[in-house]
């Protein structure tokens, strides 16, 4: 092959992997505009259904998802990146702070949680956002792949607070604490027990200042 | 020139991307967990190698040999980004199950070693039914591993289907106080029940190849 045709071949191929590259990426581009509302509403939905969970629809009148403060990356909540704390309020009186806490010692990756927290520190409700655990052993802290529907055991964690269970018995029985986990899968267990504490233990901390700061602020 | 049953035996049976062809192991091990996992897995791959057969096909005669795999690749990529995006606006519970999974496709090889093996050298009908009946057969196998590895690890079958289709819920075969089976939900798990059902394929194709060898009206089969 002559020099000539070598250089005119990788121009040629060149050129229809650019042609094709844009094509391709143009698809790409106008599959993302065209998907763009649906995603962001049903992810908004997603947000309310997981917060319609832990906290019932009927317990607060605000406009949850726009009363927000900016909690930045406390370390009780080890979030991968800054989150928000929502404020739940009836009438104008606070109701519950919502929030988000990750578990980096679950068994396969980490474990999202949402927290319904009163103002005095019990647990309305827990709920796992994402999880990885094995399928049939450790996906029981997910209520909805928890064999026992009629006491899930996400649920032993509703209506206490430090002044029901001291901070030192928050843990699972295994490690001398009060609360059940199922034998050979502790490690969820754990970590999603341990993780609840320290989410307490923020709120605790941050009570007042949480309600108090103004919407959109930073605690 | 293969006819439309040849490429369906191919897929589901003699090629059989799973059990024959031992192409695209990762998701094969890492979703059969379940049955209801595998078999969602293997429809949305199963759908992604129909378009991108049929795409590749269209396209074959203006794709340079030189360039053709990178160009493939680019086909698969678009398209598994317009899949993904496309559940999560339109089948948005489905979409929360197998979300993790979709970009995954990509990185199966049987993806585009149909491309490569199939439509880059056949009509634009026959490859997107090929890489259609493909995907069915991986989708077939992933269904039966997970099941198996679904059944010994938990006693249970079709766990997680609430989640595809609301109002139904798993059934529980053994009972309740079945006290599970680990090995069969983690990985290596996936490689011994494969390992059993790539062994069950073999042996059933070579009984089928001596009945045919010992029956004096099979001329050939």
């Amino acid at each position: 092959m002559s020099r000539a045709t070598a250089l005119s071949m990788s121009l040629r191929n060149a050129l229809m992997m650019v042609l094709f590259t844009l094509a391709f990426t143009g698809l790409m581009a106008s599959v993302y505009q065209a998907t763009k509302v649906p995603i962001a509403a049903s992810a908004r939905e997603e947000k309310l259904k997981l917060i319609g969970e832990v906290l019932p629809k009927g317990d607060y009148d605000n406009d949850l998802l726009k009363d927000s403060v900016d909690i930045g990356l406390p370390p009780e909540l080890d979030l991968r990146e800054a989150g928000h704390a929502y404020r739940a309020r009836k009438q104008g009186q606070p109701v519950a702070i919502l929030l988000e806490a990750l578990a980096h010692d679950g068994y396969a990756g980490d474990i999202g949680l949402i927290l319904a927290i009163r103002q005095d520190g019990r647990v309305i409700a827990v709920r796992t956002t994402e999880q990885k655990e094995t399928p049939g052993l450790g996906d029981y802290i997910d209520i909805h792949k928890d064999k026992k529907k009629d006491s899930p055991w996400i649920t032993q964690f509703n209506e206490l607070g430090f002044n029901q269970v001291a901070q030192a018995q928050w843990k699972v029985k295994k490690d001398g604490g009060r609360f059940a986990y199922h034998t050979g899968a502790t490690i969820s267990a754990r970590a999603v027990t341990n993780a609840t504490r320290r989410a307490v233990q923020f709120v605790e901390a941050n009570k007042d200042k949480l309600f108090a700061t103004p919407t959109g602020g930073k605690l | 020139m293969s006819t439309y049953a040849d490429i369906s035996r191919n897929g589901l049976w003699k090629q059989n991307p799973a059990v024959a062809q031992i192409l695209g192991m990762c998701p094969v091990l890492a979703i059969s967990t379940s049955a209801v996992n595998g078999i969602s897995l293997g429809l949305a791959t199963a759908l992604v190698m129909a378009l991108s057969n049929m795409c590749s096909a269209m396209l074959r005669n203006f794709i340079p040999y030189e360039i053709r795999i990178p160009v493939f690749i680019l086909i698969i990529a678009a398209l598994v980004t317009a899949v993904d995006l496309a559940m999560n606006a339109y089948l948005h519970s489905l979409y929360l199950v197998l979300g993790i999974f979709i970009p995954l496709i990509v990185t199966n090889c049987i993806v585009l070693a149909r491309i490569e093996a199939f439509a880059a050298k056949n009509e634009t009908a026959p490859a997107t039914f090929d890489g259609w009946m493909m995907g069915i057969g991986l989708t077939a196998v992933l269904g039966i591993l997970g099941g198996i590895r679904e059944f010994l690890g938990t006693g249970q079958l079709l766990s997680g289907i609430e989640m595809v289709i609301p109002g139904t819920h798993a059934l529980q075969i053994l009972p309740q106080d079945y006290p599970g089976f680990l090995v069969a939900i983690l990985p290596p798990g996936a490689f011994i029940t494969l390992g059993f059902l790539v062994a069950a394929k073999n042996w059933l194709d070579a009984r089928a190849a001596k009945a045919a060898a010992a029956s004096p009206l099979a001329v050939h089969a």
